[in-house]
């Protein structure tokens, strides 16, 4: 399900066009394109929220919010690889898990 | 949520605008679930301080709210999903960057084997929530009701309306939104009333307001007379020797409140002289001027 760029327009009220452009050009916001028309899929959308939050509600200004949102980025991409890391860890058998964990207190409190 | 919106942000209700919003972007800071990606509880409260805001941080919203026109009750915000919840579950992929842990790569070769890899787009996705806009009229608003709206596929949707409920309040229907992705569970359909004014009703918190015109000796002597509420007509007592603007309260014939206590109705008389003055009145009233002045402005 992915909604045209007037409609997020429409539904984000405090969106302008001109902006959502400047966003996508700087590649804040990945929409997917389809027959030469951006198609928006709800995790787009909460990310134009998102960015509406930090330059509308926060007013941070073009150059502060690169940042966060690259700081952002860098820290989902971290939480899903540690997901990944504990639930591949949970997959294996008790003994090897016993293992993994005391090498992990060893390392960790070294 | 029913709480006060200046002590949810944390300023007196005499704070300027300035402070308002001052106050609300500290906030905002502390609790924009997408600045805080692993801490559950937050949601709930952003969710306060937005909704506080949208009341005391616009002006003429603000104005009604302080004079009791509107109250914190049914001013929510509709749910919002954050980024973080896709993030979270792996639907933001193509936004996440590897460039916090590439090093990582140096010292585990377990790891440089693994973060050379691909990613895979997420697959298990909720459906989006969709928004509907309900007009409702006055009494249905006050007394429940079921109505259907059309979507805009053509479908239609019944709705059952709550006693009571308020302008601007919005019902939530689980489940009717857009499908999810994959095992994703489908988004809800949110629908926001908006109730129509009536002629004669007015709503203020839980009580209906109304007025009532009485003649000039039912002011003076009193009697029953017919009245309408939001059930249908009923007959009320009018005090011998009423004035204008005074009110009636009758218990409970207002609207059923948030708690489930219902609120009073109340009828403010309005005495309505008859359209052409008639000799006789004219001459008692000279007469009766002559022994009994009295001046009502004096107090």
């Amino acid at each position: 399900m992915t909604i045209s760029e007037e409609d997020l327009v429409r539904e984000v009220s405090v969106l302008t066009v001109q902006r959502l452009h400047s966003w996508i050009r700087l590649g804040w916001v990945r929409p997917e394109r389809r027959e030469g028309a951006a198609h928006f899929h709800d995790v787009d959308v909460a990310r134009v929220r998102l960015l509406c939050d930090l330059e509308h509600e926060l007013e941070l200004d073009e150059d502060t919010v690169p940042l966060i949102l690259s700081l952002l980025d860098q820290i989902h991409g971290l939480r899903n690889e540690l997901r990944s890391v504990a639930v591949a860890i949970d997959e294996q058998p008790p003994a090897v898990r016993d293992r993994i964990a005391s090498a992990y207190r060893r390392i960790a409190e070294g | 949520m029913a709480k006060d919106p200046y002590e949810v942000l944390g300023v007196a209700k005499t704070a300027s605008a300035d402070e308002i919003k001052k106050a609300f972007r500290k906030l905002v800071k502390q609790l924009h679930p997408d600045l805080h990606p692993g801490e559950k509880k937050l949601g709930d409260r952003f969710k306060d301080v937005a909704s506080a805001y949208d009341i005391v941080g616009d002006e003429a919203k603000r104005a009604k709210f302080d004079k009791g026109e509107i109250d914190a009750a049914g001013q929510e915000r509709p749910e919002q999903r954050f980024y973080r919840e896709y993030a979270n579950s792996g639907g933001a992929r193509h936004y996440q960057s590897n460039a916090g842990f590439e090093d990582l790569g140096d010292v585990s070769d377990l790891f440089s084997d693994l973060f050379g890899r691909s990613s895979a787009a997420g697959a298990n996705m909720p459906g989006r929530n969709v928004h509907y806009r309900l007009d409702v009229d006055f009494i249905t608003a006050a007394l429940g009701g079921q109505q259907r709206i059309t979507l805009p596929d053509g479908k239609q949707l019944g709705v059952t309306i709550p006693e009571g409920v308020a302008d601007g309040q919005t019902l939530r229907l689980k489940g009717l939104g857009h499908p999810g992705r994959g095992q994703g569970p489908a988004g809800d359909a949110l629908i926001e009333i908006h109730v129509r004014p009536h002629a004669v009703f007015e709503r203020k918190g839980d009580d209906v307001v109304s007025e009532l015109a009485v003649t000039i000796d039912e002011a003076v002597l009193g009697g029953k007379v017919e009245a309408l509420a939001i059930s249908g007509r009923v007959m009320v007592t009018i005090p011998k020797g009423s004035s204008s603007g005074q009110t009636l309260r009758l218990k409970g014939k207002g609207l059923k409140g948030k708690r489930g206590a219902f609120g009073d109705q109340l009828i403010r008389l309005k005495i309505v002289l008859p359209k052409a003055i008639d000799e006789e009145l004219e001459t008692f009233m000279k007469a009766w001027r002559e022994s009994h002045a009295y001046n009502p402005r004096a107090e």
